[in-house]
């Protein structure tokens, strides 16, 4: 081994150079089969070189031609190794996120144990057949798409490339004439929120099903806990239900629906323990979720300290709690109420609030639910202000419009309500798919949240009880490609980023997520671009009985989808296991966001200007009214550690200096400071006359 | 003659020369420019036109073919304002005097009740300031700073008996006067009804109180912490708000204190997307910029402490004479409130103090002269419209106010437009001791200025009674805002769909929490707390008007039609699947 490594070492120097010098620029597309599929290493540029990351010299991975079996082996074990780095390379990243680096860098077996120990191990005599050669497809990434094969075993992606060498035993899937993607993430949805004490219809387990039915690999759901209820219980809860109940890995976002004590605390906590980055924040549900515009200012505040982002669910409740009312009393009692008291505007003038008060705290933000054009339209205005802000539209916008809620069928209008609204125009769906296109939104989701009929009906004689949300979980891959692929608005790669590595960039799942590459988890999707399909309630796999897309064509459709290096459709039947899914933690400071943030915050360092004491006259003042509290009366709740202006703790500066370690240890505190020259020069008058 | 003095004031006995005529003008409307004889008697104008046959003994003023303007309307005046046990400097008389000597002969000052005081009675005692001091005609709007059936009972008393159009809404100062989301949708649809037009102070107040608060424990104390705690985005997103808010209860707009260009762009935006909405400009915003709060002087830097700040950005002033002159924007103020050095140095420690306010009544005509119609991007029609016309339609003056026809006021002014004059505290006429736009070197300044009939200024020489100033009150309904309203209040109306009734299973319930308030919750205001006890309520929307006899809103058609949409679903009644 030892002499390999140098000599691999000698020609990987000049090689890299000679390499780089001949065949980096551009790059051609490699058929299979073509006259180009023997070039060595011509894969190599295309996969992710993990090995950057690392400084330990041991098991430089390269793709060498390799003759006979014994080191084929070997190759295979510096694969393991490789790895293993990988996973290593995540503890060291600077970050005080020790317990879940431990859990990573151990070996991906027990990671698997540490999740639920109860379910994991029989599944571990399975995954050791569980070795795929997906061969003869178009490996299509974000960047590029290229032909070869790719070599799964133990969940992960050992090999890619033309002519692998691989053990015997090994099943092989055949690809030709597909693409290979990697799995679809679907960063929004709500499997487990409970409304009106009604559970959804779709669980953890026949969502995440209808998602791997879908082409959807991994799911984040949104923790809710009951407002005043404790952060940690609620996550609690939804992972231990999660951990029993989801087929596909999952993360979890937590959901602020009321200030209490403890609160920052508990989100520290989440952070640097439980694997959670992201926090949604209501500006809906007045009396119940809503959060001021103060209590969103120092929640961005703590969100931003803590690396994580903040999520905002867009709508202005106050207007929207008048609106009802005004609605009821004008005797509108059915579905098409919730749109008429949820207008475009309403969201539109939400995302405004919300981005100004973000750019105020310099925390990044993250729209879900994108609904209407005007909602969009101010996300891309504000993109090109430099705001760091993504926005996230759904599959329910993306493939439908709120006409149908004027529909004539109860429980059909019923099925549409969901919050925001979807937009009457029928214009919105080509909107916002075009906008998803050319980068102004980036994520897409499905919000998906069903109830059953009868579960709706419990609001028939009232909208606002209708309980919210609808499905999409299992069609967002199609609608996607039907929308904006098939009509040439994007190609596939970009197809690729929307449904997948944007969401993985994003919640720091890359490259774990979000890519097929060496070491990258196995969840990949097969693709045929030209199937055509008709959604329907009655082929789908859902427990719902109404599809909102009901008898919408899609063209393009999973052939056969792989979640953790197991195939779990194959030849239109799934064979998903109950609570496989891991839970895989996120942590803080996700790149692709906070490189800006944080050289945001350096400069962001407000001035004093230095002056001489004022020493003119001094009006006396009677009484100071401005700071006794005018009414105590009715101007929102008070945000706990915030009433009286003593000496209390400095919320967005102290959190983190109390004990040794910190989570933002990397990032450098704010030195650097702007002198401001000031307009009116220097002169240190301090009285006129 | 003509000595019955308007309700019940004494004028005094300079009355002989109340007989003017102004020969050879060039008379200048908002729509066109003539030349004209104008011939006034008892404060209106008689006749226009030329070779007129007036009677003897009539005063001739010679315009020899200069521009008589009508005089202007300063829509925003915070002339004698309480803050906190101290008083503006300039006080009505001061105030108006300064206004007059500018060119501007009406303003509009706002009542600014405590909150918890009534409205009614802040009213009088603004009533009472300002009869017996002001010494040109004023008006007054009333601000809202607080919410609760209460008050919605009192604008009603305004609106009918009292003369006043016209209600601000604070956006901002955070447990002091600012309104909820809530509160501000129930205002603006209590002033649609009683046909008022909603003024708002636009600015974040949560915001600014967070910044406030981030930047004190920084350290930084001085003025330039007051800009700082208010950045410009923190104006543009309320502006933004309030119109939304404005567009679902279908209330006319009015924004007050324009002071930044991503504001006022808002308000462009909202204008092309159909909105009634209006935005205002002042004269610091369109004469200087926020560079000075970073001052040495900290007297010089407090000066410029106003709410919104004044922009940092040096181009803003231009940005916003432009949309002024393209009509994105349309009423000029000047939100005079003016405080002395001593005053402001109650805030030297803490910018959070400082009492707010800058000049301007008496610069305004001037600086809007010399930065649009000198720089040619307005011409004088549109310079008589931006300082005086438009808010006199807006708030229904016209044609009483704002233009010069046989039965307006005589309120003139004769405008030169080559003088060139250089602004200063020495030579201003109020009584504070910076002027923000000192040393500023404008072009075209009034001559002569004819207020109620009376000449007040005339070859430099300031003639005002104290106390002559009458109140004009203002009718609701004002048509140049109102006929859009209508039209689209008669379109609003919305139906549900007539469905059979849901026969399918219906899950069953245990809690519902969506009704129950929860109790800790303050956000909702007084009025919905009260309305959420008793069941049957008022429909507090609607029903304003229904007890009595004659309304205030019977030109307003009531609303009968009734617009059926077709469900796009079809007719089909299908309630349940399968």
């Amino acid at each position: 081994m030892a002499e390999r490594k140098l000599l691999q070492r000698d020609s990987d120097d000049e090689g890299s150079l000679l390499s780089r010098l001949g065949t980096d620029s551009p790059k051609p597309r490699v058929k299979f089969g073509g006259m180009f599929c023997n070039v060595e290493g011509a894969y190599e540029n295309k996969t992710l070189n993990f090995e950057s990351y690392n400084s330990s010299p041991q098991s430089v991975r390269r793709h060498v031609k390799v003759k006979n079996e014994e080191k084929c082996w070997s190759d295979t074990f510096s694969d393991t190794g490789s790895v293993s780095n990988f996973s290593s390379v995540s503890e060291t990243r600077p970050s005080g996120d020790r317990a879940i680096g431990t859990e990573i860098g151990s070996s991906r077996g027990q990671i698997v144990y540490q999740t639920g120990p109860g379910h994991n191990r029989e599944h571990n005599g399975k995954r050791e057949t569980d070795r795929l050669i997906i061969k003869g497809g178009k490996i299509v990434n974000d960047d590029q798409s290229f032909y070869a094969d790719v070599y799964v075993e133990d969940g992960t992606i050992k090999q890619i490339g033309e002519n692998l060498l691989v053990p015997g035993g090994v099943k092989t899937v055949d690809a030709y004439g597909h693409i290979v993607i990697p799995g679809g993430i679907d960063v929004n949805t709500s499997l487990q929120t409970s409304q009106l004490g009604m559970s959804p219809s779709d669980d953890f387990y026949h969502g995440t099903k209808a998602a791997l039915a879908g082409g959807t690999t991994m799911i984040i759901d949104h923790v809710v806990p009951e407002p005043g209820a404790s952060l940690l219980g609620a996550y609690d809860q939804w992972k231990d239900i999660a951990d029993r109940g989801s087929c596909c890995d999952y993360s979890l976002h937590m959901d602020i629906t009321r200030w209490h004590d403890g609160l920052f605390e508990e989100m520290e906590s989440l952070v640097k323990n439980k694997g959670v980055n992201s926090f949604l924040i209501f500006m809906a549900y007045k009396d119940k979720f809503q959060s001021s515009d103060s209590q969103m200012y120092e929640m961005f505040g703590i969100i931003r300290d803590l690396g994580a982002i903040a999520q905002v669910h867009a709508e202005n409740g106050d207007i929207i709690d008048e609106e009802q009312k005004r609605l009821l009393e004008l005797g509108i009692t059915g579905p098409e109420g919730h749109v008429l008291c949820h207008p475009e505007e309403v969201e539109t003038e939400a995302v405004y609030r919300a981005i100004t008060i973000a750019k105020q705290a310099n925390c990044p933000l993250y729209i879900t639910k994108v609904m209407s054009k005007s909602a969009a339209d101010v996300i891309a205005k504000a993109r090109k202000k430099g705001m760091v802000v993504y926005g996230e539209p759904i599959t329910a916008s993306l493939g439908t419009d709120g006409s149908h809620y004027w529909s004539k069928n109860w429980a059909k209008a019923a099925a549409f309500v969901m919050s925001p609204p979807l937009s009457p125009d029928p214009s919105t769906p080509d909107y916002l798919n075009s906008l998803l296109s050319c980068g102004d939104l980036q994520v897409t989701a499905s919000g998906h949240s069903t109830f059953s009929t009868a579960q709706k009906a419990v609001g028939k004689d009232n909208f606002t009880l209708i309980p919210e949300g609808t499905n999409g979980i299992e069609e967002r891959l199609a609608i996607v490609w039907e929308k904006a692929v098939a009509t040439g608005k994007m190609d596939e790669n970009e197809f690729v980023a929307v449904t997948s590595t944007n969401a993985a960039k994003l919640f720091n799942l890359y490259p774990r997520k979000g890519r097929i590459a060496v070491g990258s988890d196995a969840d990949i999707v097969i693709w045929n671009p030209k199937e055509t399909k008709t959604i329907s309630a009655a082929t789908h796999a859902l427990t719902v009985e109404i599809n909102i897309f009901e008898g919408m064509e899609v063209r393009g459709a999973p052939v056969v989808v792989i979640s953790q290096g197991k195939i779990v459709l194959e030849g239109g039947k799934l064979n998903v296991s109950e609570g496989s899914g891991r839970f895989v933690p996120r942590k803080a400071y996700p790149d692709f966001i906070y490189k800006r943030i944080k050289a945001r915050s350096k400069m962001a360092d407000a001035r004093g200007v230095p002056r001489g004491n004022y020493d003119g006259p001094v009006h006396d003042v009677i009484s100071m009214t401005k700071s006794v509290p005018a009414t105590p009366s009715s101007r929102g709740p008070q945000c706990p550690g915030k009433g009286p202006l003593g000496p209390t703790r400095n919320l967005h500066q102290s959190g983190f200096t109390l004990s040794g370690t910190q989570i933002d240890d990397h990032i450098p505190r704010r030195s650097a400071q702007r002198i401001v020259a000031p307009p009116g020069g220097r002169s240190n008058i301090t009285s006129l006359s | 003659m003509s000595g019955q003095g308007y309700q019940g004031k004494k004028n005094i006995p300079r009355i002989t020369s109340d007989r003017l005529l102004i020969k050879g003008a060039k008379i200048v409307n908002d729509d066109q420019s003539f030349c004209a004889d104008i011939y006034m008697e008892d404060g209106q104008i008689k006749q226009i036109g030329e070779n007129l046959i007036v009677p003897g003994g009539v005063k001739i003023i010679d315009a020899h073919g200069r521009m008589v303007m009508p005089g202007g309307i300063d829509v925003h005046t915070r002339f004698q304002m309480p803050d906190r046990g101290m008083t503006s400097v300039d006080d009505f008389y001061q105030g108006t005097r300064a206004a007059l000597a500018g060119g501007t002969t009406m303003i509009i000052d706002h009542v600014v009740p405590e909150p918890g005081a009534s409205l009614l009675s802040a009213f009088e005692q603004w009533r009472e300031w300002a009869d017996s001091k002001s010494c040109c005609d004023y008006s007054l709007h009333v601000d809202i700073t607080e919410w609760h059936k209460g008050v919605q009972e009192e604008m009603e008393a305004l609106v009918k008996d009292h003369g006043v159009n016209s209600f601000l809404v604070y956006l901002a100062y955070k447990d002091v006067f600012q309104l909820t989301d809530s509160q501000v949708y129930e205002v603006f649809s209590v002033i649609r009804d009683l046909g008022a037009i909603a003024q708002v102070h636009a600015e974040n107040g949560d915001i600014v109180a967070e910044e406030q608060r981030r930047i004190l424990e920084q350290g930084i104390t001085g003025p330039e912490g007051h800009v700082l705690s208010r950045p410009e985005e923190v104006e543009a997103e309320a502006v933004n708000r309030s119109v939304t808010v404005a567009n679902q209860t279908n209330c006319p707009l009015y924004i007050t204190k324009v002071m930044s260009k991503s504001a006022a762009d808002v308000i462009a935006q909202a204008r092309k997307k159909g909105t009634v909405v209006y935005g205002e400009p002042i004269t610091a915003s369109l004469g200087t910029d926020g560079s000075h709060y970073w001052s040495k002087n900290w007297a010089k830097a407090a000066a410029f402490i106003t709410s919104p700040p004044l922009s940092p950005d040096p181009t803003t002033p231009d940005y916003l004479s432009s949309l002024l002159s393209c009509g994105d924007l349309q009423v000029t103020g000047s939100a005079h409130c003016t405080f002395s050095t001593a005053q402001r140095a109650v805030g030297k420690d803490d910018f959070t103090l400082i009492p707010e306010g800058t000049n301007g009544a008496e610069e305004r005509m001037s600086l809007i002269w010399d930065k649009c119609v000198v720089t040619g991007k307005m011409d004088e029609n549109q310079f008589v419209a931006v300082t005086s016309t438009n808010a006199a339609k807006i708030f229904n003056l016209y044609p009483r106010k704002g233009r010069i026809a046989v039965g307006s006021d005589a309120d003139l002014v004769l405008w030169d437009p080559d003088v060139i004059k250089i602004i200063s505290a020495k030579s201003h006429n109020s009584n504070v001791e910076y002027n923000i736009f000192e040393g500023v070197e404008v072009r075209g300044a009034p001559l002569v200025v004819i207020s109620q009939g009376k000449m007040v200024l005339e070859e430099g020489n300031l003639h005002t009674t104290e106390g002559c100033g009458r109140f004009v009150g203002r009718k609701p309904f004002s048509d140049y805002v109102y006929k859009r309203i209508r039209a689209r209040s008669r379109l609003a109306e919305l139906r549900g769909v007539p469905r059979g009734l849901y026969d399918g299973p219906v899950c069953e319930v245990s809690l519902t929490p969506k009704t129950m308030t929860p109790a800790s919750s303050a956000k909702t205001s007084p009025a919905k707390q009260a309305a959420a006890g008793a069941q049957p309520v008022r429909n507090l929307h609607q029903s304003g008007f229904s007890l009595s006899g004659a309304q205030v809103d019977d030109n307003l058609p009531r609303r009968n039609t009734q617009r059926i949409v077709a469900p796009p679903g079809g007719r089909a009644n299908i309630t349940n699947l399968g």
